[in-house]
């Protein structure tokens, strides 16, 4: 099989879609997020395989958390890339938060290709407990 | 040479174990293959390579950081990575190294002597 018949094949065959997942080929880039809440904090989680740190950006504005970046091609010259599953370029995922957070106390660990995000809750967000006098 | 990523899938059938396929690119050079997989969550101490019968398996298993507390938004697997490849019969697979940076990982088989071009001196 020459090269360009594969190429071909990884978009019009049908059975390509069992292995990999094909939408992503026709799609932006959209790295899985989740998102967590317990008493102190909310935790987004985001998958970002093979970045850098300086290439992640992470914003809060109106009670919505933005995470950013950009992946660049290192791909030398003398080298082709045969098949490309790997998304090269931007992507940026927002998601509104539940409750109103610190701003000022956000911090963000990236570690083993996963963001996790800790935004702790604002003092007034926090739940309380109320005594019964 | 595109046998590099022709997979079997028969193998899969088997396995209890519900697998996650990695996304995952070849880079060709003269002198060999560069194979990137995707695998957040996977570090040195989860990742398993082998190489049986001319295909090359790659396991990845996650050590997730626990977040606790209610899940509000959920997109991620917490199923475990596996691919297998089928070797080109260019690679030397005693020669085949493996990396793993931030949840990518990276291999480099470099092809077999006789198969690398090389220069003829004339005399």
């Amino acid at each position: 099989m020459s090269l360009r018949e594969d190429l071909n094949s990884l978009f019009e065959s049908p059975s390509w879609s069992g292995f990999g997942r094909p939408e992503q080929l026709f799609t932006a880039w959209s790295p899985a997020l989740d998102l967590y809440q317990n008493s102190e904090n909310v935790v987004a989680v985001v998958e970002l395989p093979g970045m850098r740190t300086e290439d992640i950006e992470i914003s809060l504005h109106d009670g919505t958390l933005t995470i950013s970046g950009e992946r660049k091609r290192e791909t030398s010259n003398g080298e082709r890339a045969e098949r490309t599953e790997r998304y090269i370029g931007k992507f940026r995922r927002s998601i509104t938060l539940p409750t109103h957070v610190d701003a000022n106390k956000v911090s963000a660990v990236y570690r083993d290709g996963i963001l996790t995000v800790t935004l702790p809750k604002a003092e007034e967000a926090k739940p309380k407990q109320i005594p019964v006098s | 040479m595109n046998t590099l990523v022709d997979e079997n899938r028969d193998r899969d059938r088997a396995q209890t174990e519900q697998f996650v396929v990695p996304s995952a690119s070849v880079i060709e050079a003269a002198d060999g293959y560069t194979l990137e997989v995707e695998m957040p969550g996977v570090n040195k101490e989860g990742l398993e390579i082998l190489v049986e019968n001319n295909e090359l398996t790659i396991i990845g298993r996650r050590s997730l950081p626990k977040a606790e507390g209610a899940l509000l938004h959920h997109e991620s697997r917490p199923e475990n990575f596996r691919r297998t490849f089928e070797l080109d019969p260019s690679i030397d697979a005693d020669k085949i190294s493996a990396r793993v940076d931030q949840g990518l990982v990276t291999l480099t088989l470099p092809k077999a002597e006789h198969v690398k071009p090389r220069r003829v001196a004339v005399s």
